[in-house]
């Protein structure tokens, strides 16, 4: 598994995991953020710098969680006197908080429009969506075995899914043709090619929204997956880290949703992965979830969650904040409200520069089609004009190759992890770009 | 029909052994001063509960550290961002002058060398990834914590292969013990990675002595191939002679005296595991650390920490605490002076009930000898004793079974984890359960007495309702 480094000390071995590159972070989806590293840009200190449009997150509802903070000391401290604290550091329970499972379950159901109810029996905790992806893993398959996630995905997954797994990614592949919307042939073509290479299959996984396309996922598509799983009786993870960065509440469908509507009939297949690192803007607080509809592996999932547990200071801060409805109200709609009008400046902008992207509906990114401009239709093609677009443009956008993109030439572009009047900078470098590249083209 | 992993469904959890048990009997019927007096006593948990008071004191004066501030201005934004797997370098530049500080600044520690984990079970796990491949084994000395079992197996693959220690020569590490644990993982074929080894030792409640650490890296030095791990998760909590000496100690100390390079690369083969679960009492924070002079393992390990960050919450608050040194100095030495008191008093509370135990002077529990009150010397009757102190005494101690111990009889009692008053109720029901037990404190008993027990505790196992134990007791 993975290719083996040559060591300083061969007589000082390590396991093939510590040594092996599948961490996956030699891809440019991590090359592109080093460069950004080496030469961030700055308003005033560094005007010239690399504008990181690489990393999604979501930094436009700040000052709502900073407001909530600001009126709620009690969330960040523990309360005067009395053995708040003590309970609180001693905590370690891998149930989680009670107080707070029941507030990440009513979230849940907040943010899909309370078409669906979530039992925070059933809420497992995970320092992140990162552990709970690989934990789920751990549980749903054996190393050698194949999890099938439909392109193109989360550059992420190639470390998280196999790493210390030992399992496999076979892709499902997409493209264009139907705004790359994951079909029955696909899954069955995927299927077939997992067992072509002995490979047992045990599980499909979905995010949804999609990362890094942007959409939520169709009623009829959800439902067709949801059968195929059924069919080859295997596993169905939903990643639906994006669900409350859907711009529009109705257009967003859970697979919760599809199961209420089956009066949960083979529901046990079905594991639900959430974390408030997008829809909150928390990343550094490690706060993920599993949601399964299966006992076994809710019982499992929480003895292993041991190995990832989430702060209880931290479990304690949002239990507090994610129960004040008034706040999580407010917080849903507005937020969802400032990503659209993101989402329509940076589609705007684009469209004014002649780039066109996928038609999106949620997320921190759009999936922004740069074909037209490639020198060859091909995986170095798109990785000279990435480079071009990191060096000359100095933006740091997602090649669509790091994220297993069948079809060459489309880049995730972040829109959310910036301000406002960066983002206009970016469009005008992009404008420039693209206008040199049109006088190039008729020789002037 | 829904398969699922051989993870999933093998028992490698560990949690059907009986460390487990006690715990979820505990749940069951838990001791409380005013609702529940007759319920069970926790004393299986290796908590610190002695010294919240100076943590609590030093949160009401620095509120900024909790209120996401510095110098009074809102870093919130930065630290909601904050997810770089390298750790917040004000926290790590914290945390290993703590280290150094808790060692007498004997030994320094850099802090590009550490990696953050979610408390020590994560830390232990990951070096198991990164060391040691599926069916490999590491030694470990017995009695060890349970919880190994589950850290160091279940989802690596890996074996633990004991190192026998007896009460002997107090159960330390010999050189014979060692090799014949050698020889075993070669019988059963398994390659040896290495040696792991807590110290101070839980559950001896012991610092390990110069020559037991020498003898670990003399082990090391000639076996090229292997490492040593040394979780010193207790390397806070010694509160007597002799002083604590850390593997690093060593290292540094031959190091010193051979005056040449390391040209067996020792340092690249001894890794530290570091947790502010015990020493500050803080296992609800989940904040762990491995300490590694070797790159390769340092860059692995940092990379693998993704599954299992600390909250960078959490890391700006202890970055704050463990960065004024006037509070460490003060607390160091103070939660020190209050294990060693209330070593002290389980320790006396014992002896009245005619119990010794294993001389220690660290940790947060005693290693106690009930050989005398078995009834024979097997760990069939070592079940059996632990059975009638959980339901009939209204104890949770551990089993030295559930810690691999290969004499029956010793359990591990803690001690940091409830109030004074409690700690001398627990030993007052003791005294009174061996009084009935053995007739007298002298270990002489009456076959009455035994089939009253006897039925006590088997009416106590069938009956369901909790109401009616406590009428019982």
């Amino acid at each position: 598994m993975g290719l083996e480094i040559e060591q300083e000390h061969p007589c000082v071995e390590l396991s093939n995991i510590a040594t092996s590159e599948t961490h996956g972070e030699n891809s440019p989806y991590f090359a592109g953020w080093k460069a950004y590293d080496e030469n961030p840009y700055h308003e005033i200190t560094n005007p010239s710098g690399v504008i990181q449009m690489g990393l999604a997150e979501n930094q436009v509802s700040f000052d709502l969680l900073e407001k909530y903070l600001e009126e709620h000391s009690e969330a960040s401290t523990w309360g005067k006197g009395g053995s708040s604290f003590r309970d609180n550091a001693l905590f370690q329970d891998y149930h989680g908080l009670k107080s707070f499972r029941k507030a990440m379950a009513s979230f849940m159901e907040k943010i899909r429009g309370n078409k669906a109810k979530f039992d925070y029996e059933r809420i497992v905790l995970t320092a992140g969506a990162t552990a709970a992806n690989e934990l789920l893993t751990f549980i749903l398959a054996n190393p050698g075995d194949a999890l099938l996630v439909p392109t193109p995905y989360y550059p992420g997954f190639d470390r998280d899914l196999r790493w210390r797994t030992g399992v496999n990614i076979i892709p499902i592949h997409c493209d264009s043709s139907n705004n790359f919307q994951i079909t029955l042939e696909a899954l069955e073509t995927a299927y077939k090619n997992a067992e072509s290479m002995n490979m047992k299959v045990k599980a499909v996984l979905i995010t949804n929204p999609s990362n890094p396309l942007g959409i939520s996922i169709q009623r009829s598509v959800l439902e067709d997956i949801l059968n195929f799983v059924t069919r080859k009786n295997i596993h169905l993870v939903s990643d639906e880290i994006y669900s409350g960065s859907v711009f529009s509440s109705h257009e967003f469908i859970s697979i919760a949703e599809i199961l209420e509507s089956r009066q949960y009939k083979d529901a046990e297949r079905c594991h639900i992965v959430y974390s408030l690192s997008k829809d909150l803007g928390l990343p550094g607080f490690r706060v993920g979830t599993i949601y399964s509809y299966n006992d076994k592996v809710v019982t499992t999932a929480r003895r292993m969650s041991s190995f990832t547990l989430i702060s209880s200071q931290t479990q304690h801060l949002l239990a507090s904040m994610l129960s004040d409805e008034s706040f999580t109200d407010n917080y849903i709609k507005v937020n969802r409200e400032r990503l659209r009008k993101r989402y329509e400046m940076i589609i705007e902008g684009l469209k004014s520069a002649g780039i066109e992207c996928l038609k999106g509906n949620a997320g921190l990114f759009c999936w922004m089609n740069m074909s037209p401009m490639l020198e060859s239709n091909t995986r170095e093609g798109e990785l000279k004009l990435w480079n071009e677009i990191l060096n000359e443009v100095k933006l740091n956008i997602s090649p669509g190759c790091s994220c297993h993109c069948s079809e060459p030439g489309w880049f995730r572009v972040c829109f959310a992890n910036m301000s406002e009047e960066t983002l206009e900078l970016a469009l005008k470098r992009i404008r420039d770009f693209m206008n040199n590249k049109d006088r190039k083209d008729i020789g002037i | 029909m829904k398969l699922l992993s051989t993870k999933a469904t093998c028992n490698s959890h560990g949690q059907d052994s009986s460390y487990f048990l006690g715990w979820e009997e505990y749940e069951k019927n838990p001791y409380d001063n005013v609702h529940n007096p007759k319920g069970i006593i926790q004393m299986g948990l290796a908590e610190n509960q002695l010294s919240f008071d100076l943590l609590e004191s030093w949160l009401a004066k620095n509120p900024d550290a909790s209120g996401f501030k510095r110098d009074g201005k809102s870093i919130f934004r930065e630290l909601a961002l904050f997810q770089d797997y390298h750790g917040m370098p004000a926290f790590k530049q914290a945390l290993v002058d703590f280290m150094a500080e808790i060692r007498g600044n004997k030994v320094t520690f850099d802090p590009n060398h550490i990696v953050l984990t979610a408390g020590s079970t994560s830390a232990n796990e990951t070096l198991m990834f990164c060391l040691a491949e599926k069916g490999e084994a590491f030694l470990l000395p017995t009695p060890y914590y349970p919880g190994f079992d589950r850290d160091l197996k279940w989802r690596t693959g890996v074996e633990i292969v004991p190192i026998h220690c007896t009460s002997s020569n107090n159960f330390q590490v010999t050189e014979q013990a060692l090799q014949q644990a050698y020889q075993e993982a070669q019988k059963r074929n398994l390659k040896v990675k290495g040696v792991m080894v807590t110290n101070p030792s839980n559950p001896l409640g012991t610092t390990m002595s110069r020559s037991e650490l020498n003898l670990l890296v003399d082990f090391i030095k000639e076996n090229k191939d292997m490492h040593l791990i040394s979780d010193e998760i207790y390397s806070g909590t010694v509160f007597s002679s002799p002083n604590f000496i850390s593997v690093m100690e060593i290292l540094k100390d031959r190091n010193d005296f051979n005056n040449s390079k390391d040209a067996d690369n020792i340092f690249e083969r001894v890794h530290v595991v570091y947790s502010l679960s015990k020493d500050l009492g803080l296992p609800g924070f989940r904040v762990g650390a491995i300490y590694s002079e070797n790159d390769t393992v340092v860059a692995a390990a940092t990379k693998m920490s993704s599954f299992g960050l600390i909250s960078s919450q959490t890391q700006y608050l202890l970055s704050a605490m463990l960065g004024d040194k006037k509070f460490t100095k003060n607390y160091l030495a103070e939660n020190l002076k209050r294990l060693k008191k209330r070593q002290n008093k389980l320790v006396s509370g014992l002896q009245k009930a005619g119990i010794s135990c294993l001389e220690s002077n660290a940790g947060l529990f005693c290693w106690v000898d009930m050989r005398h009150l078995l009834h024979s010397n097997t760990f069939e009757a070592e079940m059996e004793l632990w059975k009638k102190i959980v339901y009939q005494v209204g104890l949770n101690i551990s089993p030295g079974s559930s810690c691999h111990c290969t004499e029956p009889g010793w359990f591990r009692v803690c001690f940091a984890n409830m109030s004074e008053e409690t700690l001398k109720l627990a030993m007052k029901r003791l005294k009174a359960f061996v009084v009935e037990s053995t007739g007298n404190v002298n270990g002489v008993t009456t076959k009455s007495t035994k089939r009253n027990l006897l039925t006590k505790w088997v009416f106590r196992l069938s009956s369901r309702d909790q109401r009616d134990q406590q009428e019982e007791r």
